[in-house]
Formats: structure tokens, sequence, C-alpha cells
């Protein structure tokens, strides 16, 4: 596999560079949505992130990534005991795939050659501990839709069909991207995902330039390009793993608890899911920038991305999402 | 528009340009219906990638023979695991004739495969005849030239004939172009100026600007190398007409220093020379098609009606939905198959077979004993809105049906509905919204509408047949909901004849009828419209007289008298 685009060479679309960090150092987040314009580099931002992610250790040869021997399934007949360093998985769920493929199926080659009942792992499996990545997530059927609300809540597979009774750890986060023009995304849906993006396409023609110049030096000169980015990466990488040691020891004062509240009340969201996120994903960015508390700044910087999906659509109302958000930080948080 | 034979001179370019390095172009977007020109083109692409793979997709193919599979027929007949190889796994051109036929799913995953490690590239033969039938954006978004070959006279496109020693020698020198680092600005600025929002574009036109320089022996990319390539990969995708250069002091200030580079040609005999980019805007400016606008629109029409209801959906099949009975069949594509099923069918052979193979100890299967699984599932309703703009009525009349329609749409997901909209008034009927599930894209459509003028009842109700009859190709069930008072004084023809406007609307509603569209007449007059109830008992449709009805009232109606999807 050729090296991707690195991350830290994205310009601009800080926001979506945000997010996707932010549920780099906390998975619990629950996922991030890109909603944009074709060719804004969101393709590139996943599978740029995917090179900048940690590796994780697991068992040698298990098809769910199981970070010991005793969590390896049953059905996986996998005898190794040691544990090896691969990346983090980021496994791209092409549209249209069937069901099948997705969480895993009997083993046909085998079945009908051999006469066993082997189970096959699908994308599920091997997005475990990692990411799963839809591209056009908006056109996706709907069964899977269903289906993938279903395990991402649970975090784990089950398969039972085909005489098959199977479960595993399928534990990922969620990364959705898609062009709102074309379809919506069912509401269910949308709130499952953490945190939402939008982006659009440059206009500044200054940046544009940039990301051409970027892209073709990238193109180029392949391997000069990741040399030169490299060290960025890798400070990036660095603090991604500071910011996960420190998670659980940044403190979330009352003040705090209450701003989310009133955020998510002001706006009307539904559930407590808003709330939840938005203290995830504050507590998340006070952790990458060192801070020792998450303070009101933390959360009005993430309110966007926290909230922007979870309003209740209001046919009447022609002002976007991100705008009533905005105004409603605004108006609480003054 | 510019001549036939430039235009072939174009596209023959377009071709060697892709053939120096197909990979770093992505491919070729060739919209021309199957005939002897696009012959030509397609003899020119074969010739000039010789010692390349071709290989050649089609619409409905199945992922086994994308990525691979176990081929299950030889391996029952062998025994042994037998593999098919994917067509995606190694380097190769790929070749999609009726490319607008491509369903979102295999459009995502080509083009996932563009992105990918293996250098692959696509020319996409894109057969639509409708504005409507394109190839699916994300598809085109990745192929750097855009070719109209539609309409172009045999006699204006000569055989192409390029030498492939001389291709070769291009493609030789080709990695050795350099660009200079004004290009990349330029390109940026005049993509930006053409409003090509997408970044992709720039870049795959610096690409084309390398391979034309390698094409004419140039060792560094040149001004005539950047108009070709704003001609060949920017102005196609243009969806503005930049400003003229009379209005230039009104365009943005001007983002490089005029003098910046050394990408002016020596042997140009221009006197003034303009800035870099204003030439290659201008180069723009003359390739833009006469109708850009339009186009436009009618793209982003295509957009909606095909990505709301999926170019090509198939709502039954064999994938997902209630089970039914398995039938046999054969493998491959997305079928699955019911293994149960096929031991069943197998089983009783099994002592003639083994006999006859004189192998005891093993399960003789055949392809003939596989039964694949079959679903039926619930397709989507369409329903169709056909509203009477006509007379002063009208606006209040149109206010409730846009009300119904968001409404309707506000809970369409649940209900598996789709919603379109036609009005008539004046001459003739309009689509204003194809079938959509969309919120957004239909109350951007549905701002400003006006009212007034004749009733075409006729057009009207030959509109929402057309309409609903695509719906039903694209695997939903149409329904249509007509709101009128009755008076239809308007021909098919667009005369002003009213005992023609209703004989027309009358033979139209018996082929609504024909056709077994369900739908709703409902008489929005003040008073109850004896005609109208005939009308409807000519659709075989219920009638319903609700004048003053509002949105609420209204969207309840249909979704009472509409009968549930089956």
């Amino acid at each position: 596999m050729t090296k991707a685009f690195p991350f830290s060479a994205i310009v601009g679309q800080e926001e979506m560079k945000q997010a996707m960090i932010l549920t780099a150092i906390d998975p619990g987040i629950g996922g991030v949505l890109v909603f944009g314009d074709r060719g804004t580099g969101k393709s590139t931002a996943v599978r740029g992130l995917a090179a900048l992610l940690p590796p994780i250790s697991a068992v040698a040869g298990c098809p769910v990534n199981s970070a010991t021997p005793e969590e390896v399934p049953d059905w996986a007949k996998v005898h190794e005991t040691h544990l090896v360093e691969k990346p983090t998985p980021v496994i791209d769920l092409p549209l249209g795939a069937t069901e099948d493929r997705v969480v895993g199926a009997l083993d046909i080659e085998k079945a009908l050659t051999q006469g066993e009942k082997a189970f096959e792992p699908g994308l599920l499996a091997r997005a475990n501990r990692g990411y799963l990545y839809i591209d056009e997530v908006n056109l996706l059927e709907d069964h899977l839709v269903d289906l993938l609300l279903d395990v991402a809540q649970s975090g784990e597979n089950v398969v039972e069909r085909e005489g098959l009774s199977i479960r595993h750890a399928a534990r990922f986060v969620l990364v959705g991207s898609g062009n709102p023009e074309e379809g919506e995304l069912r509401p269910q849906l949308l709130d499952r995902f953490g945190l939402s993006v939008e982006v659009t396409s440059p206009t500044d023609i200054d940046t544009r330039i940039e990301v051409v110049r970027r892209r073709d030096a990238f193109d180029r000169d392949r391997a000069g390009f990741l040399k030169t980015w490299h060290k960025e990466d890798m400070a990036l990488r660095d603090r991604i793993v500071a910011a996960r040691a420190t998670l659980d020891g940044v403190e979330a004062g009352d003040a705090v608890l209450r701003d989310c509240a009133e955020l998510c009340v002001a706006l009307g969201s539904d559930g407590l899911r808003g709330e939840l996120t938005l203290l995830r994903a504050a507590r998340a960015l006070a952790a990458f920038e060192g801070a020792a508390d998450v303070t009101r700044d933390h959360v009005k910087s993430v309110a966007a991305s926290a909230l922007r999906h979870r309003l209740r659509r209001d046919p009447l109302d022609e002002a976007g999402s991100t705008t009533r958000v905005a105004r409603t930080v605004e108006e609480v948080l003054a | 528009m510019t001549s036939g034979e430039e235009r072939w001179t174009q596209a023959t370019l377009a071709l060697a340009c892709f053939a120096l390095d197909p990979a770093a172009s992505g491919g070729i977007w060739l919209r021309a219906r199957s005939g002897p020109v696009r012959d030509r083109f397609t003899d020119g692409l074969t010739q000039a990638l010789s010692g390349q793979k071709i290989r050649r997709l089609h619409p409905a193919i199945g992922d086994d023979a994308l990525f691979g599979g176990v081929d299950l027929s030889a391996t029952l007949a062998q025994s042994r695991v037998v593999k098919t190889a994917g067509l995606l796994g190694e380097p190769a051109v790929l070749i999609l004739p009726m490319a607008e036929r491509a369903k979102p799913g295999l459009a995502a995953r080509l083009a996932a495969a563009l992105d990918g490690p293996v250098p692959l590239s696509l020319v996409a033969l894109d057969e639509g005849a409708e504005p409507g039938e394109a190839l699916p954006g994300a598809l085109a978004d990745r192929l750097a030239l855009h070719l109209d070959l539609d309409d172009l006279p045999l006699g204006e496109a000569p055989e192409i004939s390029l030498s492939p020693d001389d291709l070769a020698e291009a493609r030789q020198l080709l990695p050795q172009v350099t660009l200079p680092d004004s290009a990349i600005e330029e390109m940026a600025e005049v993509a930006h100026k053409l409003g090509v929002r997408s970044l992709r574009a720039p870049l795959q036109a610096l690409a084309v600007a390398r391979a034309s320089a390698a094409l004419y022996g140039e060792n560094e990319v040149d001004q005539p190398d950047l108009i070709t390539a704003v001609e060949l990969v920017l102005a196609p995708r243009a969806t503005q007409i930049p400003a003229a250069p009379e209005e230039e002091p009104e365009a943005p200030p001007d983002p490089d220093p005029p003098e910046n580079g050394d990408s002016e040609p020596d042997d140009t005999d221009t006197e003034t020379p303009p800035i870099p980019a204003e030439i290659l805007l201008e180069a723009a400016r003359a390739m833009l098609p006469p109708d850009l606008l339009e186009r436009l629109a009618a793209s982003r029409a295509t957009r909606m009606a095909h990505t709301s209801a999926g170019s090509g959906a198939r709502r039954k099949g064999n994938r997902r939905g209630r089970p039914m009975p398995s039938r046999p069949g054969h493998p491959g594509g997305e079928a699955r198959v019911d293994l149960v099923a096929s031991l069943r069918a197998a089983a009783p052979w099994q002592p003639i077979r083994r006999e006859a193979t004189g192998q005891p100890d093993r399960l003789h299967i055949r392809t003939s004993d596989l039964r694949l699984r079959q679903f039926e599932e619930r397709s989507d309703r369409a329903i169709i809105f056909l509203v009477d703009a006509s007379g002063s009525a009208a606006l209040s009349r149109l206010a409730e049906a846009k009300g119904a329609v968001e409404l309707l749409l506000a809970e369409a997901y649940a209900r598996r509905d789709h919603v379109a909209l036609i009005a008539f008034r004046g001459a003739e009927a309009e689509i204003l919204l194809p079938p959509t599930r969309s919120l957004v894209q239909t109350k951007r459509r549905l701002g400003g509408l006006p009212g007034g003028g004749g009733t075409p009842l006729a057009s009207g109700l030959k509109a929402a047949l057309d309409l609903a009859e695509l719906a039903r190709g694209k695997g939903m069930t149409p329904s249509i909901a007509l709101l009128t008072d009755g008076r239809a004084n308007i021909a098919l023809d667009g005369s002003a004849d009213r005992v023609r406007a209703a004989e027309d609307a009358t033979q139209i509603a018996r082929a609504i009828r024909g056709r077994g569209i369900s739908g709703l007449v409902i008489d929005m007059g003040n008073r109850a419209t004896p005609n109208l109830a005939d009308l409807a008992r000519e659709m075989a449709v219920s009638y319903l007289a609700l004048p003053r009805a509002d949105a609420h009232m209204l969207s309840r109606a249909v979704d009472d008298a509409l009968e549930p999807v089956s």
C-alpha cells in the first residue's frame, strides 16, 4: 500500500481535522460525520489519519484485532498467543457492499469444498479497535444503516444466520462523509455520530493555490514530501498519545457541566446524547491542549461539531444549523 | 460552439494526453451515442494504448468480477477452490460503456479504486440521451478529460492515427517535464474564476499540461500547454462564465503580480501581453458552450433525480427484503446462494452420481443444483403532485401544494415516499421537482413559482404520466395527485380550444388508467366540478372535493387516499 497524503499537510479544514483528532484521543466520542462538497479532502483526511495514529498491538492472526489472547473469539481458531504491532485499522465500507461482506457470513468456499461450517469475518471484524469509513454515507442502503447503528451502539457484532451463531467485538469509530445535496441522512443515524462537520471548498485563492501546490508536490515526489511532513505528523501523533494518557485526569467542573446542559436545552436537542458528547469532546480538546481543566472556551470550540446535527429539523427555519448553534452559543455562553 | 473539426482535434489531443500517462489523468468521460464517430475514437484509443491492458466493464458488473472471487462452478467441478482474478487488482485502462447506467454503488467502488494504489484509469462511455442521464458525479470528478462528441458528423471526424513511436518517445520524456511554479497559481486561479469548486480539477489540469508538453517534445510546461489543459480539463467543468476582460476591474484584485513567471512564450506575437491567467481564461471562455447555464440547471436536476432515486436501483431482487422461495440460477454478482436449498436439491441425486463418477466418499453437487435466494421488497412510493397553477386562485393553491409536499417530505423517510411536483400553467407543464426525498433541495426549488395563465390540463397529465413511468423504471411505485379546478382550456398542442383540451385530457387520463397508476383527483374549486369527477373515473382513481384545503388536510387526504404500497 502506498503512503497516504500526510494529515498535517492538509491545508485549512480546521474543524474537520480537529474533530478527527478528538475521536483519535477519545474513541468514545462516537464517530465523525463530514458533509460537504466533492474534492475538499474528506477522504484524504481519513486516510491521512490512519497513517498518523499510533499502532495497536494485537494477537497475531486474529481477525478482530484482539488485544489479548483471552479476547480472541473461539470461532477464529487462532492458536498464536504473541502480540504484534499493526497500524490502526481504517476500513472502507464501500457503497453497495452486501450485508455478508459487512457482518461476515458462512464461508461458502469451505462449506462446499470441505463440508465445514466456518465463519468468514466481514468488514466489521476488521474494523474493530479502529475506524470504519463510509464515503457517501447518505446513499448507503437502509438495511445496512440499521445494521451499523446496532453494532455501533452495542460494540458487538452478532451474526445469526445460515446456521451460524457468532458474536465478536466490533468497537470502531464511524467516519461518514457525503454531500447533503444528494440525499439526507436519517435522523436516527445522524444522532449516532458524535461529531459532525461541514466542509466547503476554500474560496480563498491563496488557500486553493496552496492546496494544489502541496498535492502536486506530493504526486511528483512522494517520498520527499512525506519526509518533509513526517516530523509534523509525528509531533501530532505524540500530542495525541500524550492527550490519551492525560484524558482521564482532565477535570470538568460543575460550571462546565451547567454550560453544556444550558446549551443543549437552549437548542432543544433530543435526549442527553448532546450533553454527553459535548462534554467528552471538550475534555478531549482540553487534554489535547494540555489543560488541566475543561473550560468554557473548550466547550465553545466543540459546540458546533457536537450539536449541529442534533437540532430538531424545522422546515420553516431557513438559517442553517451551524448558524443556529453559533447564535445560541453566543447567547448562552456570552 | 466550436466547429466539428475543432472539436475532433480537441478530442484527439485529449486522447493523446490521456494515452501518455493514463493513471495520472484519471480518465476520460466521453459523452457520445454509440456510433461510427465514437467507434473511431475508441479505435484510436485502443491503438494509442497498445501494450497496455484494456479491460471492459459493464454497469451491472459484480464484486466478483471487480475484486475477484470464488468461481463456484469450477470449484464444484474440480472439488478444489478455483478463484477468479479481479479486474481492479492490476494496472489497466478500464472502459465502461453505458456509464450513465452505473449505479452509485459501482461508482463508489470505481472511485475508490481510482484513488487507490493500483494505477488504474477509466474511460467512461456515456450514452445518455436525455440531459438527465449522466455519469455519477463521484466518477466524473475523478476523470480529468470531459469530452462531448454528440452530434459530431462523421465527415468531420477523420480516423485517428497516433504514431506509437512518437507516443513512446513522449512517454519517456514525461517524467522530466518540469512545471513553472507560477503555473500552479494560474491553474488554481482559473479554476476558481470558472467556478470549478473541486480541487481535483486544477491538479488534473496540471497533469494534462505536463502530458501536452511531453507530446510536443518540450522539457518544460509552456503557455500553450496550459491553454490546452484549461480547454480540456477546466472549461468543460465551468459552472460560471468568468467576467469578461472589459469587466476586469470588477473581477478579484489580481492575485499574482504580472510578469511574475517566465511562462510567457517568447514567440507570442501579441503586442500587449495580458497576465498569464487572463490568457488562460480567454481560452476557457472560447471553449464554454453557449448553453452553459441551461446545462447546469439540467445537471443539477439530474443529480437530484439520480441520487434520491438511486439510478436504476433495483427494488425487487435477490439481496434483501422478505425472503421468498429460492430459485435455481447461476451464482455471481450480488446473488446469494441458499445453501440448504441447494443441498436439498442435490440430495436425491447422490446415489446416482456416486455410481456414475465412482467417487462414493464425497458430496456431488452440480451447478444445476444451486439455488439462489430471492427476496421481495416493498418498493418506495413516489407521489407526483400535479398542481394547477393557472388563473387567479392559483397562488393560494400552489402555496397549499407546496406546504403539503414539505409535510410529506418531512416524514418521507419513515414512509418510503419520494415526492415530485409538476405545475401546469400557460401553455405547458413544468417539472418543478423530480422525485426526491431531500428536504434541502425541495425548499430551494419550491421558492418562487409564478401562477396565472391558461389551464393546459392535458399537458400536465402527460408530464405526470411520463414522470410516473420514469419513477416506475427506477423501481418506485408512482401515484399521481392532481390538484385543479378542472377547467381545461389549452389542448395538448398548445392551442386555446376548450373542446379539444377536454378531449386530450380524457385521452391521457385513459392512458394513465391503462398503465395502472394509482392516484387521486382533488377538486379545489369553490364548487364541485362534475367533469373532474368524470376525469377521475377515466383515470380510475378516487375523486375528492376539497375547497379551501390547507396543507395539513391535503397531506392527510393524499396519504389516506393513496393505496398502501404493495
